[in-house]
C-alpha cells in the first residue's frame, strides 16, 4: 500500500509543477487565447489538488464555474476584441525587471516566513471529512447571512454587467 | 493529508506570484482580469490547505473559498464588460492608452 | 412479484456476472502477486472496460441513428456491410483512418490538433459515474452528480479552441453559437436536477437510484409530478446540450457548413463525433439514472434494463431529428431563458411542496400550479406580432 501512497504523491506533485508551468503561460504569452486556455488548464489543475485535499465539492464548483462559464466568458470578449492583437504591439510594459526583482523577494521572504512558522496541524483536523451535507447546514445555518448577501451581488454584478456591456440605441443609428 | 502543509502553501506562494506578475506587467486588461484569476486562484488553495490541517471548523475553509469563486465570477463578469464597453467607446484594451483622467 | 427462488438466484448470478468476473479476476491475481497491484489491476480493469465500452457505443450508436433515421425517411440505411450493416462502423473507422488529414495553413497549429484531443477527455471521464447495474458504477463518488454536471461542463473550451484554431469564419461563428447554447441549457439542465437532490437527499449516483427501489409499484421519480416536468425540462437540455436537432444551430449544415468543425478531416473529425455521440450516452444514461429507475426493473439484469432505458430515450433523440425542423438563434435563446429556467424555478418549491403535503393534495396542487404557470409562461412568450409589417431596411 506503501507504494500507493508513493504514487499518488507523485502525481500531487507532477500537477504542481504542471500547473506552474501553466500558470508561467498564463503571464507569459503573446496570445491572449492560449492565456486563457493556459488558464483553464491552471485551474483544472487546482481542482485536481482540491481533489487529493479532500474536497470534492469545492473542486467539482471550481470547474463548472471557473471552466464552464466564467473561462467562456473570457474567451468571448477575447474573440470580440481579438483582431488588435497584431505581432507588432507590445504586450507588456518596462515594469519587468523591477516587478521581477519584487517579487522574487516577496516570495523569498514569505517562503521562509511559511517554512519557519510552528503551523497547529492537529491530527484530528486532519482525518476531518467535510460531506456536502455539512456543507450545506454551515452555508444555510452559521453563513446565511453571508450567503444571501452573496446572491444579493451576484443578481446585482448580473444586472450591471449586462447594462454596462449593453449596445446604446443611440450608437445604432441607420447605417 | 498525504503531502505536509508547508509544500502547499509554497505551491500557492508561487501561483500567487506568477499571477501579480501578470497583473503587474500585462498591458491588455483582459490579461490582467485572468492574471486576477490566477491570484484568487492561490488564495482558495491556501484557504483549503488551512482548513484541512488546522482544527477549526472544518467547513470553514470551505465556505470561504466558495464565496471566494462566487465573488470571482462577478468580478470577471462586470470586468469584461467594462472591457467590452471600453473597446466600443475607445477601440482599445491597452491599459496605457486609456489617460483620459491622466495628466 | 412472487418468483420461485431458484429463478430469483438465477436472476441475481447473471446479474452480477460481470461484477463477479473481475472479483475472480482480482482474487487470482491476489494469490501471486503484492496487495497494491490488486488495487492497480482493479482500476486498470475499470478503466479499461470504460474506455472500450465508450468508443464502441459510439460506433454502433451511429449506425442506430442512420438505421432509424433512414426507416423514418422511408429508406433502408446501411445495409450493405455485413448482416444488416452491422459492421458498416468498422467500415466507417477504417475510412476515417486512411483520410488525409488537412490543417489550413494559417491555423494555429497546436491548438488546432488539441482540440479534437481534449473533447474526448470529459465524454470519457463522465462514464465514470454512470451506474451502468447493480454495483457496476466504476467510482461511487459522493458527490457524483455534481462532477457530471463540472465535466460535462468543460467539453465548451475544446469547442472554443476548434473553432478559433480553424481560422475559418464559420468554423468560429459555429463556436460561438455553440458556446452560447451550451451554457444557456446547462443552467436549466444544472437546476432540473435539484429536486431529484431534494428528495433523495444525496448527490451520489448509486444512492439517487437506490431511492427509487420498488418492484412493480413504481417509485421512479417520473411518476410524481416533479419528476415529469424536471425529466422532460432534462431530456429538453440534454439534447441542446449534445447539439443534436432540433437544437443543431451549432452545425446548422445550411448555414454553416459544419460548424466549428469544418476544417476537421479525418480522425480528428471522428474523435469530434465520437464525443458527440458519447455526450449523447452519458446524457441520456444520466437521465435514466435520475428520473426512470436507472438499473432498475423486474426479470432482466440490471445492465440490460440501464441499456435499454438509455438507448430508448436516444431513439427518442433520433425521432427529433427526423421529425423536427431547426430552431432560429433567437428563439433557442429564448426558450431556454424565457421559458425553461423559469419553469425549473417553479418546480423545485413544487418538489419542496410533495415532501411535506400528502400524496393526493400534493398532486392537485402541482397540477393547478404547473397549468396555471404553463398558461402563463406560453402567454408570456408568444411574440409580439404587429398588424401591419414595417420593414425599415427597405425604405
Amino acid at each position: 500500500m506503501e507504494i500507493l501512497e508513493l504514487f499518488s504523491k507523485i502525481g500531487i506533485y507532477a500537477t504542481m509543477a504542471l500547473v506552474l508551468v501553466f500558470a508561467l503561460g498564463v503571464v507569459a504569452l503573446r496570445n491572449l487565447f492560449h492565456c486563457a486556455l493556459c488558464l483553464a488548464a491552471v485551474l483544472i489543475g487546482t481542482a485536481m489538488i482540491y481533489v487529493a485535499l479532500h474536497a470534492e465539492f469545492l473542486a467539482a464548483v471550481q470547474i463548472l464555474v471557473y471552466v464552464g462559464a466564467v473561462m467562456t466568458l473570457v474567451i468571448f470578449v477575447i474573440m470580440l476584441t481579438e483582431h488588435l492583437g497584431g505581432k507588432t504591439i507590445r504586450q507588456t510594459n518596462r515594469q519587468s525587471p523591477a516587478a521581477i526583482i519584487g517579487l522574487s523577494g516577496i516570495v523569498v521572504l514569505l517562503g521562509t516566513l511559511l517554512m519557519k512558522t510552528p503551523w497547529p496541524v492537529t491530527a484530528k483536523a486532519l482525518d476531518a471529512k467535510v460531506s456536502v451535507m455539512s456543507l450545506g447546514k454551515a452555508l444555510m445555518g452559521t453563513y446565511a447571512f453571508p450567503f444571501e448577501v452573496i446572491s444579493v451581488i451576484l443578481i446585482a454584478c448580473l444586472i450591471g454587467a449586462i447594462v454596462i456591456a449593453k449596445k446604446d440605441v443611440s450608437e445604432k443609428g441607420p447605417s | 493529508m498525504i503531502i505536509p502543509l508547508q509544500h502547499i502553501l509554497i505551491f500557492s506562494l508561487l501561483l500567487f506570484a506568477t499571477g501579480l506578475y501578470g497583473v503587474l506587467v500585462r498591458r491588455n486588461i483582459i490579461g490582467i482580469l485572468i492574471s486576477i484569476e490566477l491570484m484568487l486562484n492561490a488564495a482558495n488553495l491556501n484557504l483549503i490547505a488551512f482548513s484541512k490541517s488546522t482544527s477549526l471548523a472544518p467547513e470553514t475553509g470551505q465556505i470561504f473559498a466558495i464565496f471566494v469563486i462566487a465573488i470571482a465570477a462577478t468580478a470577471a463578469a462586470v470586468g469584461l464588460a467594462i472591457v467590452l464597453a471600453l473597446y466600443r467607446v475607445r477601440k482599445t484594451v491597452y491599459t496605457d492608452e486609456v489617460n483620459l483622467l491622466k495628466w | 412479484m412472487s418468483m420461485p427462488p431458484f429463478l430469483r438466484d438465477i436472476e441475481f448470478a447473471v446479474d452480477l456476472s460481470l461484477v463477479n468476473a473481475k472479483g475472480w479476476c482480482l482474487d487470482l491475481l491476489g494469490h501471486f502477486l503484492p496487495d497494491w497491484t490488486v488495487v492497480l489491476a482493479s482500476i486498470v480493469i475499470s478503466g479499461v472496460a470504460i474506455l472500450a465500452l465508450g468508443p464502441l457505443v459510439m460506433m454502433y450508436l451511429t449506425l442506430l441513428e442512420r438505421k432509424v433515421i433512414g426507416r423514418i425517411q422511408n429508406r433502408y440505411g446501411p445495409n450493405r456491410v455485413g448482416k444488416w450493416g452491422l459492421l458498416q462502423p468498422i467500415a466507417d473507422g477504417i475510412k476515417m483512418f486512411t483520410k488525409e488529414d488537412i490543417v489550413p495553413a494559417q491555423a494555429d497549429k497546436i491548438v488546432h490538433f488539441l482540440a479534437p484531443v481534449v473533447i474526448v477527455v470529459p465524454a470519457l471521464m463522465v462514464f465514470l459515474v454512470v451506474p451502468f447495474g447493480e454495483r457496476m458504477t466504476a467510482v461511487n463518488l459522493n458527490i457524483g452528480l455534481l462532477y457530471f454536471i463540472a465535466v460535462s461542463s468543460i467539453t465548451t473550451i475544446p469547442i472554443f479552441m476548434g473553432s478559433w484554431a480553424s481560422r475559418n469564419k464559420y468554423s468560429l461563428l459555429g463556436g460561438m453559437r455553440t458556446a452560447a447554447q451550451m451554457i444557456s441549457y446547462e443552467i436549466p439542465m444544472t437546476l432540473s436536477v435539484v429536486p431529484v437532490i431534494m428528495m433523495s437527499q444525496s448527490l451520489s449516483t448509486n444512492t439517487i437510484v437506490m431511492t427509487q427501489v420498488g418492484d412493480l409499484d413504481l417509485h421512479w421519480f417520473i411518476f410524481t409530478p416533479w419528476g415529469l416536468v424536471g425529466f422532460l425540462i432534462y431530456f429538453l437540455c440534454a439534447v441542446a446540450e449534445c447539439n443534436r436537432p432540433p437544437f443543431d444551430l451549432p452545425e446548422a449544415e445550411s448555414e454553416l457548413v459544419a460548424g466549428f468543425h469544418t476544417e476537421y478531416s479525418g480522425m480528428k473529425f471522428a474523435l469530434f463525433y465520437m464525443a458527440e455521440y458519447m455526450n449523447a450516452f452519458t446524457l441520456c444514461g444520466i437521465a435514466t439514472t435520475l428520473f426512470l429507475g436507472g438499473w432498475q426493473g423486474p426479470f432482466f439484469p440490471s445492465w440490460l434494463w440501464f441499456f435499454g432505458k438509455t438507448f430508448a430515450l436516444i431513439c427518442v433523440m433520433i425521432w427529433f431529428r427526423g421529425t423536427l425542423p431547426r430552431f432560429r438563434v433567437d428563439q433557442l435563446m429564448g426558450f431556454a431563458w424565457k421559458f425553461l429556467l423559469p419553469l425549473t424555478l417553479i418546480n423545485i418549491p413544487v418538489a419542496a411542496l410533495w415532501f411535506f403535503v400528502p400524496e393526493r393534495l400534493a398532486w392537485l396542487y402541482s397540477i393547478a400550479i404547473f397549468a396555471v404557470s404553463f398558461w402563463g409562461l406560453v402567454k408570456l412568450n408568444c411574440a409580439f406580432v404587429p398588424e401591419k409589417r414595417i420593414y425599415p431596411l427597405a425604405d
